[in-house]
């Protein structure tokens, strides 16, 4: 995982891409709320609050 | 001294691969689904690799770098980016798709450094590399070609962001100059015309192509003025309005359905008039935006020589009308310009752009013909068919031909499996089935009783090199059968003019009508002696009996099966169909003589493509 986040870090800074971090977290967090319910209970709260 | 082994790798999105090459010479490439026997399989390609490994006696270990032919990052970027975008409309495409990404995509380098290790326990992860998905297109065109200096155009769906580029190779170094990115893409958009005719998206692109001559291109200015923003280089901007693929689940939405008042085809229904017409229409709108492309590019760099990739390279009327408005001046053509092709061109962009290495231009065919799958020894098959009790002849390939070609000439159809399997979608003559091109109920038979595909779709002929110029209006080879031509004026049958429809097809219109399109067109492939010599001998075997240098050559499988690839896919296909011969190597295999007839429901077997 940290070989992962060093890559992805490394990709940012070479795309120049700062401004997707916080989105990409955000979008991660979400994700993977997604992932660890596959979809079911929490999957109509997360749309309301979109 | 030690050669340097650099193994390609494409997977996870459609048609994975694995390409091997040592010290810069292509020595084997083959796709997934061939083992599988799943069509376009993405799945990481173990079977091929194993194969792989097995036919050049190596282990994993012996090979010195591994290169995947994408950047999984990059994408993701392109992912996020485009539901930003497009937010909040996608969120339920978001909701599919980031599961997949959060579990498996994003963390593809672990993906393949895992199933690496399932071949070498002792894996070095510094031997992995990434190249980015138009530049392995780009470097599967140039690198093999002929050429020096090319320009270098790539068109397919979609890679990491970019869609369609244009590149310059010149010796062993390749500069990509300009991109068009998603989700404006070529390849996207004759992907939606695809699906809105009923086809399957990324399987059933060629079948729009072979329907297209069928219509009359009468929405082609409706969707340049509706779906497009063309400019006079042939730049474009595709309309997102009338599409869906950025953020849902089908390729076009109500509004493009509204603009052709239809909804889009269903699968396997029959086809209206409006669906010829469509298909003629973008058809006729791909054509003229890449022959604009060309067109501006040629004048912008004054460089002759052209080499192409991607899915849009498959095209292969768009390939034939490069050819005939004379452009550039010499054309070459990636043969797998597919995603599979990615794993080749990923190798040979490490070896070449990031190792450095000075490139040797091969004049007769670094690709070798295609033929750079596995083969089979005599053995091998003697060992399995008599495991199977098949009662079969063996001849010496002298013989064999002079049989074959009788056999063919009295209207039997073979099955044909020698020597290494091609790479690519096109089956060459190393597992084909191949047929009488003059009978005029061998395009009906093969459809319907051996190929169990629709009865609309054109065979292609495999021509005698040397003889090409005399049946067709083609002035270049086309090894690949990738270039579509017209058939020589001489050789056309005068027709009364009627109105096309899908029977068309069975109006004998030329002298060899089962490979004749309803337009007087066919995809030629023409064939050498020094890449196909047996495959050669064989045509011209056919030429002695019938004043015909010319044979049907469509793949080894039926409808939605991959093409053989081993003699037991070819022995189950051939006692599944309706195929009289099958010719294994050496081996001979009459349908009428065997006793154990296994009369398999193999149509069902596969799922539609």
């Amino acid at each position: 995982m940290i070989d992962f986040l060093k890559e992805f870090f490394t990709f940012l800074i070479q795309r120049k891409k700062f401004w997707l971090l916080p989105v990409i977290i955000l979008l991660m967090i979400f994700g993977s709320l997604i992932v660890i319910t596959h979809g079911t209970a929490i999957a109509p709260f997360i749309y309301t609050i979109f | 001294m030690k050669k340097v082994r650099i193994l390609g790798i494409s997977a996870y999105f459609h048609d994975s691969a694995v390409a091997l090459i040592e010290d810069g010479e292509i020595i084997y490439a083959s796709q997934e689904e061939r083992f599988s026997r799943i069509k376009h399989d993405s799945s990481f390609p173990k079977r091929a690799l194993k194969n792989l490994l097995k036919f050049n006696n190596l282990k994993l270990n012996q090979i010195d770098h591994i290169v995947f032919f994408e950047k999984p990052f990059l994408k993701f970027e392109r992912l996020v980016e485009t539901y930003l975008a497009f937010a909040p409309k996608g969120f339920k495409q978001f909701l599919f798709s980031m599961p997949i990404w959060l579990k498996q995509k994003l963390f593809m380098k672990k993906e393949i450094i895992d199933e690496l290790k399932k071949f070498e326990p002792k894996f070095e992860k510094k031997k992995l590399f990434f190249s980015e998905h138009h530049l392995s297109h780009a470097a599967s065109a140039f690198y093999p070609s002929p050429f020096k200096k090319a320009l270098i155009f790539t068109a397919d769906g979609v890679g990491e962001w970019a869609t369609t580029t244009v590149g310059i190779g010149s010796q062993n170094n390749i500069n990509i100059l300009k991109e068009i990115n998603f989700p404006s893409s070529l390849g996207l958009l004759y992907s939606a015309f695809t699906y809105y005719i009923g086809f399957k998206v990324n399987s059933g692109e060629y079948k729009l192509m072979g329907l297209a001559p069928y219509g009359k291109p009468k929405y082609a200015n409706l969707i340049k003025s509706k779906l497009l923003d063309l400019k006079d280089d042939g730049s474009f901007r595709l309309n997102q309005d009338y599409f869906d693929y950025s953020t849902g689940f089908k390729m076009t939405n109500e509004k493009f359905s509204n603009l052709f008042k239809n909804p889009p085809r269903k699968p396997e229904s029959s086809f209206k008039e409006i669906h010829m017409d469509i298909a003629a229409s973008i058809q006729d709108v791909i054509e003229s935006i890449v022959l604009k492309i060309l067109e501006s590019l040629k004048k912008e760099y004054s460089i002759e020589n052209l080499c192409l990739a991607g899915g849009v390279a498959l095209n292969c009327v768009v390939n034939g009308l490069i050819q005939k408005k004379k452009i550039f001046k010499n054309v070459w053509i990636q043969p797998a310009a597919g995603d599979a092709g990615g794993s080749l061109g990923a190798a040979l962009a490490l070896w070449y752009m990031h190792l450095k290495k000075k490139r040797i231009i091969n004049n007769n065919d670094s690709m070798k013909g295609a033929f750079i799958g596995p083969s089979f020894s005599n053995e091998d098959i003697k060992k399995n068919l008599d495991t199977l009790m098949v009662k079969y002849i063996k001849l010496e390939k002298k013989k064999l031909i002079k049989f074959v070609a009788k056999k063919i000439s009295e209207g039997k159809i073979v099955g044909w499996f020698q020597n290494r399997m091609e790479f690519g979608p096109r089956a060459l003559g190393a597992r084909s089935i191949i047929a009488d091109p003059r009978d005029k109920s061998m395009q009906k038979k093969l459809n319907l009783k051996i190929k169990f595909r629709e009865s609309f779709r054109p065979f292609a002929p495999s021509v005698l090199q040397d003889q090409s110029n005399k049946w067709f209006n083609l002035d270049c080879n086309s090894p690949y059968m990738l270039i579509v031509s017209d058939l020589k004026k001489d050789k056309l049958v005068t027709i009364k003019k009627t109105k096309k429809t899908l029977s068309s097809i069975n109006e004998i219109r030329s002298k060899v009508p089962s490979i004749t399109h309803v337009n007087n067109s066919a995809r030629v492939q023409t064939v050498n002696k020094s890449t196909n010599p047996l495959y050669y001998d064989l045509i011209k075997e056919f030429f002695k009996i019938t004043k015909t240098p010319l044979l049907i050559n469509t793949s080894f499988n039926i409808r939605g099966e991959p093409i053989v690839c081993t003699p037991e896919d070819a022995y189950r296909c051939f006692m599944g169909t309706n195929l009289d011969i099958l010719v294994l190597e050496n081996f001979i295999i009459e349908k009428n003589s065997q006793q154990n007839k296994i009369k398999i429901n193999y149509k069902n077997k596969f799922s539609l493509d």
